[in-house]
């Protein structure tokens, strides 16, 4: 029997969190550009077009993560499309952040002072020139804190693609506890691996809205 | 290929599915319930309680809103043993949810009470009311009447990351899915039958927690 030193754990583990980084990044690149898609429709002036956008958002926000996972998973299947594990999880995460994205960046959208939109209206600009020379400028400013929040929830989430196979720092924390048979230690370090990338990111959200929030008061 | 749905069999499997639902509901319940009133207490250790408290209620707050739900669960069912601590499934299930609810909630109720303008507790304490009596009336239920709504979609967060606990068999909606799968290999159905299901729970949470929202404030109404 091989034995397992903590440094054998801990470089097992790290080897697997390339794929929780990786995943996350697919996930936060794609969807934020699904989310800016949904956004367009959630904010556009078609009734059809902002029906959708809500639909989708409330289907995506109110059904479990590791539901959308195993549809797009096993269900795809059904269709003879073979589904490798990281296509699904790849699917399902950006699908899910794409809702959660549109509906934090149509808060910041909203944010923006109706004035705003209606002062660039009354200089003969379009709703895409709008949007995209008055209002999206301002709206981003106060989207960056919730929006580095939330990339907190998507690494958070990658955790749950372990269950359909992806291998993964959680994967991996099950594998080498079936072959170390030491669930406290292999567990406690995956948890203290997800913190080491999460925490930093939380705390520079909380700095940059107090950031933002100051210059904001100073206008 | 075409893939013909066929939704009738899974009738034949409604004991499990509800038997599922009732453990989620029941999950959520006491989740909600206990998740809360640990909130409500780590809120005011953060606000307002002893200093040497402080830090060990910061860190359990961070620790948890950074780390997966699932790696809680498994740390508690499957880590906790090697202390001496052997949970049940269903017990495992809930005592993740109550301390993943209890962080969260903690630091969305201490943003209500911060909230609280300086003045409400020299008016309470003005009035000859205790420190404990002044956060009761004065600054606790003023301050959950502001966050109300961002506690309530909170639950409902919480009631659906509450699939994952069928990766420890407890035997919750997603587990009913998951057996009615590996039985009949209809995976399509099943998932989507129990995630409409989710769904409908979800709006449900929603408007119950709405409606207990207007029982506990009803000050709000007359606004």
């Amino acid at each position: 029997m091989i034995t397992f030193t903590l440094w054998d754990i801990l470089r097992n583990l790290l080897l697997a969190t390339r794929w929780t980084i990786l995943l996350s990044l697919v996930s936060f690149i794609g969807g934020g550009m699904v989310g800016l898609c949904l956004l367009f429709l959630r904010i556009s002036r078609r009734k059809a077009a902002r029906v959708f956008a809500k639909y989708y958002i409330e289907l995506f926000q109110g059904t479990p993560l590791l539901m959308q996972l195993f549809i797009a998973f096993f269900g795809l299947g059904l269709f003879g499309i073979d589904v490798p594990a990281w296509l699904a999880a790849g699917l399902a995460l950006i699908l899910w952040s794409a809702a959660f994205l549109s509906e934090i960046w149509r808060g910041c959208v909203e944010a923006v002072a109706r004035g705003q939109w209606e002062a660039s209206a009354s200089l003969g600009m379009g709703r895409l020139q709008q949007l995209r020379y008055v209002v999206l400028p301002q709206a981003l400013r106060i989207a960056i804190p919730p929006t580095v929040g939330f990339s907190v929830q998507i690494i958070k989430g990658t955790a749950l693609t372990s269950i359909i196979g992806f291998v993964e720092l959680s994967k991996a924390g099950t594998v080498v506890t079936n072959a170390t048979f030491q669930p406290f230690t292999v567990y406690g370090l995956v948890a203290l691996i997800y913190f080491a990338l999460c925490w930093p990111l939380s705390k520079s959200s909380q700095i940059l809205e107090r950031k933002l929030n100051v210059a904001h008061r100073n206008h | 290929m075409s893939y013909h749905f066929e939704f009738g069999w899974l009738l034949q499997y409604y004991p499990e599915i509800i038997k599922g639902i009732l453990i989620t509901l029941e999950l959520i319940a006491v989740g909600g319930v206990l998740g809360i009133s640990l909130g409500i207490f780590c809120a005011w250790v953060r606000a307002l309680g002893p200093i040497w408290l402080k830090p060990v209620v910061a860190a359990y707050v961070e620790l948890i809103r950074n780390t997966p739900f699932l790696i809680q669960l498994f740390f508690i069912f499957f880590g906790l043993p090697s202390l001496g601590l052997q949970l049940s499934e269903l017990t495992a299930a809930n005592l993740a949810m109550v301390i993943n609810l209890g962080a969260y909630s903690c630091e969305i109720i201490r943003a209500g009470i911060q909230a609280t303008p300086k003045g409400q507790f020299e008016a309470g304490e003005s009035l000859a009311m205790t420190r404990f009596e002044t956060f009761r009336h004065v600054v606790l239920v003023p301050s959950l009447q502001r966050i109300w709504p961002a506690l309530s979609s909170q639950v409902v967060i919480v009631m659906l990351g509450s699939a994952v606990v069928s990766q420890i068999a407890a035997e919750d909606l997603t587990f009913a899915a998951n057996f009615i799968q590996s039985r009949t290999f209809r995976a399509f159905e099943a998932y989507i039958v129990s995630t409409s299901i989710y769904l409908a729970l979800a709006i449900l949470l929603r408007q119950v927690l709405g409606l207990i929202g207007l029982s506990i404030f009803p000050r709000r109404a007359a606004r």
